[in-house]
Parts: structure tokens; sequence; C-alpha cells
């Protein structure tokens, strides 16, 4: 079973990631967008590290909520009400929970996933963070099936966001300031889906 | 008469659009701006426009009007965050930012409905400016 205390402990490791990645994810954004993408994510997680204390005292759902709000209210950019919507849809199928088995993981990321879609109408192959974490999603359902671990199962989700995330690279861009570009954003990983990408790995090393 | 909510990804174009629009509408309509992720960071924030729709409340409805990109998603985000009734009196416009808002602010402040409003709004973005 996945604690609260992994839950905090993948928060705290993504607040880590996105701030050592702060100028590789800006540098991503540079080349296609505003080139704000790797600020935005270490200033909306900077806040949800400070915030970590008042919001461990709620359930994992009230938990992911919370860090929802506070990323739509800090993060800026596109990626805040993406991210935003992205935890309060993930904290909303784990309402109540003080641990989590592979089923509440699989719902978590599965609504999250779907209220990114909702959000962005983005569909797979836009060169964006539905690009990273719809296989990703695919990848937990699957090993879910196949009877595995959480562990086993969020290791597999983390390799098939990567290989998302690489597979943008030759994608032409058809959402957000990227898109502007038409064929020159071909050729550059798109930051959006590397930040997703960063969640899950992290999600990998800790939520077990 | 409708409320009306000004969105930028800059605190201060939002609070001049304000400034702008409310001098047109001789105060006679609630006019809330609502830029930037904070007061000196560029973007946008879903519940600084969260707080600005409630300010803005009024029977008739709240017009939205915004710049670009994220302030989309953002607004959304906000609406979805009211209560369910509060959310179908909420409509975001097409219109160009500053002429739509300017146009919005005299429409509204002669009582036109949300409708109206909306719609002369929006006519801005084919406005001859160059006779």
């Amino acid at each position: 079973m996945v604690t609260k205390e992994a839950v905090s402990k993948w928060l705290d490791a993504m607040t880590d990631i996105y701030l050592e990645n702060q100028k590789y994810l800006t540098e991503l954004d540079s080349a296609i967008g505003d080139g704000d993408h790797g600020n935005n994510m270490a200033r909306g997680f900077k806040k949800v590290r400070e915030k970590l204390p008042e919001l461990q005292e709620k359930d994992i759902g009230g938990l992911l909520k919370g860090v929802g709000m506070t990323l739509m209210s800090t993060v800026g950019g596109a990626s805040g009400p993406l991210y935003g919507t992205f935890y309060m849809r993930a904290g909303g199928a784990v309402d109540g929970k003080e641990e989590l088995d592979l089923a509440d993981v699989v719902a978590l990321f599965d609504a999250g996933l779907g209220g990114v879609v909702s959000r962005g109408r983005a569909e797979l192959g836009d060169k964006t963070m539905i690009d990273a974490l719809t296989p990703a999603v695919e990848a937990l359902k699957a090993a879910q099936e196949a009877g595995q671990s959480v562990e086993e199962a969020l290791q597999a989700a983390a390799a098939a966001a990567e290989q998302g995330m690489k597979d943008t690279a030759p994608l032409q861009a058809r959402k957000g300031r990227a898109s502007y570009l038409g064929e020159r954003s071909i050729g550059h990983q798109d930051p959006g889906s590397t930040s997703t990408y960063f969640m899950m790995k992290t999600a990998s090393e800790n939520l077990t | 008469m409708i409320g009306i909510v000004i969105v930028s990804h800059s605190p201060k174009v939002a609070e001049g659009v304000r400034e702008l629009a409310s001098q047109m509408a001789q105060g006679r309509v609630k006019i809330v701006a609502a830029g930037g992720v904070d007061d000196d960071t560029i973007g946008t924030n879903a519940e600084r426009i969260h707080g600005a729709l409630i300010e803005a409340d009024s029977e008739d409805g709240v017009l939205v009007l915004l710049d670009l990109g994220s302030a989309v998603m953002s607004t959304q985000m906000a609406i979805e965050l009211l209560p369910e009734d509060q959310q179908k009196k909420i409509v975001i416009s097409e219109a160009p930012l500053v002429e739509g808002a300017v146009i919005a602010a005299v429409e509204a402040s002669i009582g036109h409905d949300m409708e109206k409003v909306n719609a002369a709004a929006e006519a801005a973005s084919t406005m001859r400016k160059l006779m």
C-alpha cells in the first residue's frame, strides 16, 4: 500500500527535480515556446513545498487537491491550469483515502489525465504533456491487468512516459505557443511532456 | 446590471483596461481586474480570477474579457470553482481586450443584458480605426 507519507515524499522529490531542471525545462521551452516553463514549475512547486506541512493534515485526496489549488494560483503559464486540474481531479479520485492500492493509483492518474484532456482539449500527437501522460496511464492499466505490484506498475509507467516524451521530438506542435511555429517546432522535445515524465519518474521512485 | 472582469497576463494591463473602461461607464458598472500571477509576475492565476468573479457577481451575470493563451484555461478553471448556479451566469467574451472592455462597459452602463453587451463587445474585432 502507498501511504500518505510516500505521497508527501513524492511531492518533495518532484519539487527537487523541478528545481534541479529549472534551466533545462526553460531551455526546452525557449526553443519552441515562451521560455517560462522551468521557472513556472519551480515557482509552483516551491509553494507546494512551503504548504506541504499544512496540506499533510488532510487525507491523500485533500492533499492532492491542495496541490492543485496551489499550482493553479502560482504557476502562471498554461501549465498552471493544466497541472492544477491534474492534481484536483487526481485528488478527487482518491477522496478520503489514507493509503492507496494499485487500483487507487490507477484511478488517481487516470482521473488526472482526464482532467488535462478536458482542460487543454489536446489530442495524442499534438506535442503536449498528453503524449507522455497517456502512455503512462495505459502502462499502469496494463500492469494492473497483469496482476503486477504498485512498484512494477509505476516503473512501467515512468518508462512509458519517458518514451512518450522522446517521441514528441519529431512531432509538429498543434497546441499552445509552439503551434505558432508550425514546422519549426519539429525536432524539439516538448517541455510539457518532459515535466510530466519527471512527475512519473519521481512517482516510480517514491510511491512504493 | 452585468459585472465585468478583465483578465490579462499583466497586472498593469488588467488594471489599465479596468481604469479606461470604468471611466467610460462613469462608475456605474462593477469592473474588476484580475491580472498576473501576482502583482509582479506575468501570467494568469485561476484563484485571482475566481476572486474577481465573486467580486463582480451580479444577478444579470458577469462578462469576462481576456487577453490570450492560458487566460482562457485559467478563467475556465476559475468558473468551475464557483457553485453551479453561478457558473451559468458567466460568459467569456471573444472580444479584443481593450476595445471590447470599453464597449462592454458602455453597453452595460446603459442597462443592456448579457447577450447585447457581449455582441457589441465582440463586434469590436471588426471595428475600423482608420476611415
